[in-house]
Formats: structure tokens, sequence, C-alpha cells
């Protein structure tokens, strides 16, 4: 497959200079406003995030392999669970995939030279850095120690750690979101190449455009809600106080109407992701596309009405929980769809196991497994039964990480050849594709057992009995953390030892693909037009074989 | 090709000084400046929303409290602003027709004038706060009212139009800078800046008008 040359692949191959050529100097980084180098940026720095959000769960998982603890004090452990949470929510699984690959692709995708605003695109990376550095003030200081939810009264008037920095931290970067988020809605809109319809759009791009909805609109609740957490805190305005008739459930209505639409900010992304993959190393169209359209965007907008299943036992109405619940019944049936989809689009396709396609199939897994278990939390009593359990760690785990992260490693993988125009080596990233996926279970599947049979979770001390279980999960982070730290390795190598990528290396369609690895700066080396939808994988696999039989034919005229 | 198409967008920008990348035309680029401030809005519109939302459910909770609180507002100074903020919003209308018909001298009286009744509106802020402090509503030790949650009152209160006050201030910012960069020539008036500037003063104006009723009247009927 590799070796495929397409037809509509550019045939001049003129010397262009790419954007990675066009100045070198850190200034050049720093300052530039173009949407490539920005997802460079964001690459960058929501990978050191990553590790430093790794290394915090790390610890964790190591004092928990003994049932007594073994060398943290229980506030230690409070502040290492918090930073992990905050620091892997805000700082990697949010901006993730939109502020990278979003970022890089997205205007190669729809045929736009750039984002609508290329400076606020800058400006939003500036902002996420602003709030990592009060992030990294609050490691410094040692920690916050409320969790990464921040419920009141504890983190308004209780908790001695760093809150106000932090939660300034998340208040800064989710104008970062907004920013993203406003600059892909008004590219999408307004920038599309001639012919592209927005059915022609590629998933990716769909993706996008809902996620950015929701960013728009979801971030502010969170920013404006961790504010009055601040103003108690800092002037004593007694927002969510109850010795005044202050009400601590209303900060759980506000942080969730963000908190849960923002799982949607993370797997939303991710499901545009695997659509691209699926098709391409399947080499056919993506089953019911418009209805893949669809789903996203009631999965985007019915995700704004279901934050109230965070509150089944927070002294919610009975009435309450019943609608939230069946709402939260109700995503679902979008979500299947996507799945369906999914599989009707492998099935008789001429499937390749390269190491997106890998990522890509844990995601399916791995998403499957995580909607289903949302489906027992959706469900009030069981929901009561398992409230603040292991169980629920391993479901958001399974479908934040499993997931998201999942369809970020198989994004990089996919588009790395583009990004950076260079190969990796296959065998490598299939192996840590494959470590990926059995390492997460590992970590997981424990945690849903032991969770089921009453682990509570942000518990330093536990029973002997769940000793086997947390042993297994370490050692399946342990396994995790090889997963993660190979890609470093061999896609770090690749960028100075490997072989130059084609064009086209995966015989791809979608506009990305039909310019030079790495692009020239303004993306195309003429303005692109559309005239066909996308995924045309069937013509493609047609014309080559026609291709293939051409030479053959004229052999036979010459003999 | 790549000289060429560099060379055309070279030359549009040469046409069209206010022109900026990545837009081939200035009807597009207008476009996606209000676009992109009206999606900005609906973010500011839900970041109010969670507060109004937090009024609505506190004095739900404690009518009577909220009445009590409310009566205690300087209702003279909520008027007087009211007025200054219309009035402001009046001008910034102006200045947005006259910038669309390049009337440059008179977009940049009238972006002076709505910048002085910002600031006058700030300043009748600065001082109705001051008679709040000498009547030591600020909630915490020696607030003088009750029931308790009186004190929600005022906390929203202070939280509601410090708020506010740093949306109008930012709004004086843009208009300032816009103005001098007008004043300068450096961009011109009938570019899609104005547009942008004028969706979010009246934006900041639209917000103090549900503030005006919440904070001032809620004690008055």
């Amino acid at each position: 497959m590799s070796e495929m040359t397409l037809p509509y692949a550019p045939a001049e191959e003129q010397a262009v200079t790419s954007y990675l050529d066009e100045g070198h100097t850190v200034l050049s980084w720093l300052l530039t406003t173009d949407h490539k180098r920005i997802a460079i940026l964001y690459a960058v720095s929501i990978t050191f995030f990553f590790f430093i959000g790794g290394i915090a769960i790390g610890l964790v998982r190591l004092e928990l392999i003994s049932p007594t603890g073994w060398f943290m004090t229980s506030d230690e452990y409070n502040r290492a669970f918090s930073i992990h949470g905050i620091i892997m929510v805000w700082f990697f699984l949010v901006p993730s995939i939109p502020a990278t690959m979003g970022n890089f692709v997205l205007p190669m995708m729809i045929g736009a030279p750039d984002v609508a605003f290329p400076r606020l695109n800058l400006l939003s990376w500036y902002l996420y850095l602003i709030g990592a550095s009060f992030t990294v003030y609050v490691l410094l200081s040692g920690g916050v120690d409320t969790g990464w939810t921040f419920y009141p009264p504890f983190s308004s008037n209780y908790s001695h750690s760093s809150v106000v920095p932090a939660a300034i931290g998340v208040f800064v970067v989710g104008f970062s979101s907004i920013a993203t988020g406003v600059n892909f809605m008004a590219t999408i809109h307004l920038l599309r190449a001639p012919g592209m319809t927005w059915f022609r759009l590629p998933l990716f791009a769909w993706s996008m455009y809902v996620v950015s909805m929701v960013m728009v609109l979801a971030t502010p609740v969170l920013a404006m809600s961790l504010l009055l957490i601040c103003a108690e805190r800092l002037f004593g305005l007694p927002i969510f106080d109850a010795s005044v008739g202050g009400d601590p459930v209303l900060f759980q209505h506000l942080f969730w109407f963000y908190s849960h639409p923002a799982v949607y900010i993370m797997i939303l992304p991710a499901m545009g992701v695997v659509s691209e993959v699926f098709a391409c190393f399947a080499r056919k169209r993506v089953f019911g596309y418009a209805f893949m359209v669809y789903a996203l965007l009631v999965i985007g907008v019915v995700g704004f009405m279901v934050w109230g299943h965070h509150m089944f036992v927070a002294g919610q109405s009975p009435l309450a929980n019943l609608i939230f619940s069946f709402l939260s019944f109700i995503v679902a049936v979008p979500s299947a769809i996507k799945v369906f989809n999914w599989t009707a689009t492998l099935y008789r396709g001429q499937i390749g196991f390269e190491a997106p396609m890998l990522y890509a199939l844990g995601f399916l897994g791995l998403f499957t497994i995580g909607g289903l278990t949302g489906l027992f939390l959706a469900s009030v009593p069981i929901d009561i039964a398992t409230t603040d359990s292991y169980f629920v760690v391993a479901h958001f785990h399974t479908i934040m990480v499993g997931g998201t992260v999942s369809a970020f490693m198989a994004g990089i993988h996919y588009w790395w050849p583009k990004v950076t125009g260079r190969c990796y080596h296959e065998f490598a990233a299939q192996l840590a594709a494959i470590t990926m996926f059995l390492g997460f279970n590992l970590t997981f599947i424990p945690q849903f057992i032991m969770g089921w049979l009453g682990m509570p979770r942000r518990y330093h001390f536990y029973p002997d009995v769940f000793q086997v279980w947390h042993v297994l999960s370490s050692g399946g982070a342990a396994m995790l953390a090889v997963a993660y730290l190979l890609p470093l390795a061999y896609l770090g190598w690749s960028l100075f030892k490997g072989d130059r990528a084609g064009d086209n290396p995966w015989g791809a369609t979608g506009l990305e693909w039909q310019t030079p690895s790495p692009p020239p700066k303004q993306n195309f080396l003429r303005p692109p037009r559309v005239t066909s939808a996308p995924y045309q994988y069937h013509d493609a696999g047609r014309t080559r074989e026609e291709g293939e039989q051409a030479p053959i034919a004229g052999q036979e005229g010459a003999r | 090709m790549t000289t060429e198409l560099s060379g055309a967008l070279h030359e549009s920008a040469l046409r069209e000084p206010a022109l900026q990348e990545p837009w081939p035309d200035l009807r597009l680029q207008r476009e996606a400046v209000g676009l992109g401030m009206w999606f900005f809005l609906a973010s500011e519109v839900l970041f109010f929303a969670a507060l109004f939302c937090s009024y609505a459910v506190y004095r739900s909770f404690n009518p009577e409290a909220f009445r009590i609180a409310a009566a205690h507002t300087e209702i003279i100074y909520g008027s007087v602003n009211t007025a200054l903020l219309l009035t402001s919003s009046l001008t910034m209308t102006i200045a947005l027709r006259a910038a669309t018909v390049r009337l440059r001298r008179l977009t940049l009286v009238c972006l002076g004038a709505t910048a002085l009744l910002g600031v006058a509106f700030l300043v009748t802020k600065g001082l109705e706060y001051r008679a709040d402090i000498d009547e030591h509503l600020v909630p915490g030790p020696g607030f003088p009212l009750e029931p308790p949650a009186t004190a929600i009152f005022w906390g929203l209160y202070w939280i509601m139009t410090g708020i506010h006050a740093i949306h109008l201030t930012a709004g004086i910012g843009v208009v300032v800078v816009v103005m001098t960069l007008f004043w300068r020539e450096t961009i011109p008036v009938q570019g899609s800046t104005m547009e942008g500037v004028a969706i979010y003063w009246h934006f900041v104006d639209t917000v103090w008008i549900f503030l005006f009723p919440l904070i001032y009247l809620a004690g008055r009927s």
C-alpha cells in the first residue's frame, strides 16, 4: 500500500520550501502565525504535561501496591491524584486532538491556506502557556488537594493547598480552548475551498466543528464557577457557603454543565480521527456518512443535557434524576450508530494493520467497553451503588484515556509522514499500539472488578482483599508507561533518520494528502477545488486496478 | 507556481491595505470578523448565564432576603449609569455607520465620545462602590443586614458588577486602541475592525440592561 501512487497526487516534484524551512530561529517559531507551526508548539507543550501527569499517577499506582501505603502520607497522596487529574484533563486531553491535529490538518482538509484568525491562534497557545505556568507554580508550591473537581465547601473554605493558582490556571487555559473553538468555527464556515460543501467535509472536520461549538458554549460556565470559588476563598463572598444559605450543589451543577460536555470535547475529535483512519486502512468509504454527521451533532447537543447524572447522590430530586438518567441513555443511541457504522466500514474492507489502524481498532474496543459501562452508570440504582467507586474511575478512564489517547496516537501516526515528511519504524509502532491496548486493559479491568466489589476511589488505605487487583492494575500502568515512552523513542528517531515519506504514503484521499510532505507555508501549490464527496477509496482502488492492467495490455499489444 | 501565488497575494494586499491573511477579499474578511465576534459573544453569554443562574436559584430560595438586601442598593448611581451606557451605545452605532460610509472624522469623534461615556460609567460605579463600602455592604465581619442570606445577594452584587466593569474596561481599552490606529491611519476606518468593536460594546451594554433590574429594582417593587 505504501508504494502506491494515486493519479491525483501532484505530478510536479519541484522544490518547494516546506513550512519547516521558513525560518530556523527560535523567534520564527514563537512568533509564527502558521497554523502548522502552532500545532507543533501545542504538541510539544501537551506532551510535556502528559508526562508530568503520568509521573503523578505513576506515584499513585506505586503507592497503591501496598494496602497500608509505603512512601506517601495521605496528604501527599491527595495532592498526587489531584494534580494528575487537573493536568491530564485541562492540559492534555481537552487540547490534545483539536489543538494539535485540528490546528495542523483542519485547514488543509478543507482546502484553506490557514485558520480564519491566525494571530488569535497564536494567542491561544500563549494563553495555554500562561495557564500552564500557574499549574507549574501549583506543583512547585506543594500542589492542590481538592481533586480535579474543586468541590466546595472543601475548596472554598477548608483546603490549605494552592486552590486559587490551580483554579486560575484552569480558568486561563479555558480561554485558550474558547479561542481555538471560535477560530475553527469561523474557518469551517468561511474558508472552505470551492466545491467543499458541508456534506463533503471529512468527518474529522465535522468533529472539529461540533467540538468547537461545545468548547465555546461549555467552557465559560466552568470559568465562572471557578471564579466564584476564587471570590469566596479570596474575598469571603459567600456564594457556596451553606452557613448563610449558599448551596454547594449549585457549584456541582455549574461545574458539570462544563465538565460533562468536556468528556465530549475529548471524545468527539477522537471519533473524527478514527473515521479517517478506518476509511483509509479499510480502503472503503465511511459507511453511512450522513448518519455519522448527524450522530456527531446529536452527541454534541444532547451532551449538554446530561450533566445531572453526576449528582444522583447529591440530593437532586427524584424527577431530575429520572430525566437526567433518561437523557444519558439517549446519548448511547448516536454513539452506538457510530460504532456500528465503523464496524460496517471495516466489513469486507481490504484491511491493513499498520500502526494507525491498530490504534484505531484499540479505540473501537475500548470505546465500546467504556460506552457500555457508561450505561450502567446512567441507570440510577446502579449508579447509587457504584458512586465514587473504582468502577466509575475505570469507566471514565476507558473513555477518556482508552478512547481519546488511542485515537490521539492513531492520528499522530497517521499524519506523522505529512507533518514531518518522515516515516517511522513501522514494527516498533505496531508493538507500541499493541502494548498500549494490553496495558490499558490490564490497568483498568481490575479496577472495574474491584470497584464493583466496593473499592472506593481516592482512598489511600484499603482492605487486603483488594490488593491483588491493585497490584495487577499497577502492573498494567507500568506497561502503559512503556507503551507511551516507546513512541517518544521511535518517533524522535524518525525525525533524524527516518526514510523520506512520499506526499501520500497511505494512498489516502483527502486534500491534506494532495500537497507535498511536509507542506509549504500556504498549504497548497495551487488553490484546491473539490468535485466529489470524501473517502473515494472505491474509485481510487478501481483506478489503481486499471492502472495495473494497462501496462500488461500494452505489452500484449507489443507482442 | 509558488512565487506566482505569493505575488498575487501581495498584489491584493497592496490594493486593499485593510486586507489580512488568509482572506481573499474584504467582504469575506468582514463577515469573518462579525461571525467570530458573535461566536465569542455566545461564549460570553454562557459566562454571564452562570451568574444569572446562580442569582435566580438563590433568589428563589431566599426571596425575602433578596428583597431586603436589594433595597440597600444605590438606585441613583445605577440609573445614571444606565443612561450613560445607553447613550454610549448610541454614539457607538453612529461611529459604526460613519465608518461604513468612510466619514473618518465623525468616526473618531463618536468613538471618543463612546470611550468617555464608558469612563464616566466607571467613575460613577467607583463612587457607588465607595458609598456601599461606607455602609459596610461587603459580606464578612460587620456586615449589617439580616437574615444571613442577604450576604449572598451582596456577594453576587460585587461579583456581577465587578465582572461587568472588567468587561467595560476592556471595551474602553479596545476603543482607544482602535481610535489611535484610525488616527494614525494605520488601518482604514472602513475595514472590518469597527464591526467587531461595535458588537462587543453593545454586548457589554446589554449585560448591564439585565443587571440593572436584578440589582436595583429587585428590592423596590
